[in-house]
């Protein structure tokens, strides 16, 4: 019922998702995402933003191959290598930061993780394991795991969330330099309008659940954007989502 | 320390058992050391235990492998679980006995069925242990493992038998002394050496301090493997566990 294939070309990642259904061992469903389209281009960075429970996990995982029982098809980047940051880190807790890196990355170099070590700040905690780390420690350790395997596709899930808010902006404007220097094409998934727009070249809105692209805004380059453009954009961004919820679904490429 | 201290009380308790009683039916414990030098000198002592602890380690090693193998299987597979469950309940409350006796009467009085015999005795205990550790796994890090494309072989070595450690840890602690104590009846029904066989002579003969002086060795050897094998041995599966640990990474 559903094709995941690996292709090149303009569109690097293609997302077409007539429906997904969870079932129930009651025989109820739950429809968590209907006719959700979206198209990214190689090497950019999308942000799907969406409140709490729309489906934006659900549609991480359909991406990542995790979840194939869905109706629809999804076109990964050529390669198709993924790197993933679940919400929560995930790291093997009997290892520690930098074996948790070469274990999922055995083909990087040792001066490469060496690097990404010291790019996010991790170079002491190199030998710490993950139960002595903080939340925003073990989230980078993640983003290195993920970043270590060179990645062809990006997934950030709520890469922000649960963070105060000094840790939260650090971690954005890291996550910001790393894909912009290494131009990965980068999904990103979170609940915040304003954390979309500092990261991500181009926006999907999700509707409430069953989640679809309600409207799809490109950020204008470069992405570093000032303040009031920001806000702009915001406006832009908010009127579509009240638009969409007033019955007309804009839909624009 | 107190282990000490313990185990000094118990020595103290048996010499004034032993004074109160017949010294045949209870030989105090210079007796029983003396006996023990004795056998030692002669070299019987120690090839019989040497061959009693090579059939626990083989019935222990052939239980354990398969009982982890099956067990994994069973914890991860429904269909496999309802198939092999009615085998599994049958097998856990077969009389050890009864397989050893049916074991000798099939195979022979061979060292294949005495070993044989003793491993399917440990295996459904093994398999019940594993079973439950491997439907603990975290669906979590396996979606991990899936997205950063582990080999096979990494994902058991570094996401199974981690997982699974403490389960292991748990069913050999069982297991190793379910093992001898079984060992020691298959050796005195079917085998013409090892400790159970001359136990069994001791009991022929009333012999009380040929008991005692091979019971006790055997007994100090299973402590011994327990204290310096299967604890050093958990603490360093589970040593991830503790904060401290960071400086034993490199081990
Ligand atoms: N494995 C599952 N089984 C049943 N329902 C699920 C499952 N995973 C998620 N859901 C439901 O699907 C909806 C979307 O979940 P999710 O994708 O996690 O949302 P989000 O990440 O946007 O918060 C929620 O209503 C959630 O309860
Ligand atoms: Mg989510």
């Amino acid at each position: 019922m559903n094709d995941t294939s690996r292709a090149g070309g303009a569109a690097s990642l293609d997302v077409s998702i007539a429906s997904k259904d969870y079932h129930s061992g009651s025989g109820s469903s739950l429809r968590a995402l209907e006719d959700l389209r979206l198209t990214l281009p190689a090497g950019q960075a999308g942000a799907v933003v969406g409140p709490s429970g729309c489906g934006k996990t659900t549609l991480l995982r359909l991406i990542a191959g995790l979840d194939k029982d869905y109706v629809g098809t999804i076109v990964l980047p050529e390669h198709g290598r993924l790197g993933m940051v679940f919400q929560e880190p995930r790291l093997l807790p009997w290892r520690s930061v930098i074996d948790n890196i070469r274990i999922a990355a055995p083909h990087a170099r040792e001066d490469d993780i060496a690097a990404l070590l010291d790019e996010l700040g991790l170079a002491e905690h190199a030998s710490h394991f993950p139960r002595e780390l903080s939340l925003g420690l073990a989230r980078r350790v993640a983003l290195a795991r993920a970043l270590a395997v060179k990645p062809d596709l990006l997934l950030l899930d709520e890469p922000l969330v649960s963070l105060d808010a000094a840790l939260a902006r650090d971690l954005r404007e890291m996550i910001a330099r790393l894909i912009d220097e290494r131009r990965i094409t980068t999904l990103i998934v979170t609940h915040d309008l304003r954390e979309a727009i500092a990261l991500g070249d181009r926006l999907f809105l999700l509707s409430a659940r069953p989640a679809c692209v309600v409207a799809t805004i490109d950020v204008p380059a470069p992405r570093r954007l000032q303040k009031d453009a920001a806000e702009a954009l915001e406006t832009q961004a908010r009127e579509a989502l009240a638009a969409a919820r007033a019955g007309a679904q804009p839909r624009h490429h | 320390m107190i282990r000490f201290i313990s185990l000094a009380a118990l020595l103290l308790l048996w010499q004034i058992g032993a004074s109160l009683s017949d010294p045949r039916r209870l030989p105090g414990p210079s007796a029983v050391f003396e006996k023990i030098y004795e056998e030692a000198v002669s070299g019987a002592l120690f090839s019989n235990l040497a061959i009693t602890l090579a059939r626990v380690i083989a019935a222990f090693a052939l239980a354990m492998s398969f009982g982890t193998a099956i067990g994994y299987v069973m914890g991860r597979n429904k269909l496999a679980d309802r198939l092999l469950d009615p085998w599994l309940i049958t097998l856990l409350n077969l009389p050890a006995l009864v397989v050893i006796v049916l074991a000798y009467v099939w195979a022979g009085l061979t060292e294949v069925a005495a070993i044989g015999a003793v491993a399917l005795n440990k295996l459904p205990n093994a398999i019940v242990v594993v079973r439950e550790g491997a439907r603990a796994l975290d669906p979590h890090l396996e979606d991990m493992a899936h997205v950063f494309r582990f080999s096979s072989a990494a994902r058991v070595k570094h996401l199974v038998l981690p997982q699974l450690a403490p389960y292991l840890a748990a069913a050999t602690r069982s297991g190793l002394s379910l093992v001898w104590k079984i060992v020691l009846v298959v050796e005195l029904l079917g085998r013409s050496n090892g400790v159970g066989f001359e136990i069994n002579m001791a009991f022929q003969l009333f012999d009380m301090k040929l008991l005692l002086a091979y019971a006790l060795p055997f007994v100090a050897l299973m402590l011994g493997v327990e204290t310096f094998l299967v604890q050093p041995l958990e603490r360093h599966v589970s040593r991830w566990r503790r904060g401290v640990s960071r400086r034993l990474d490199r081990v």
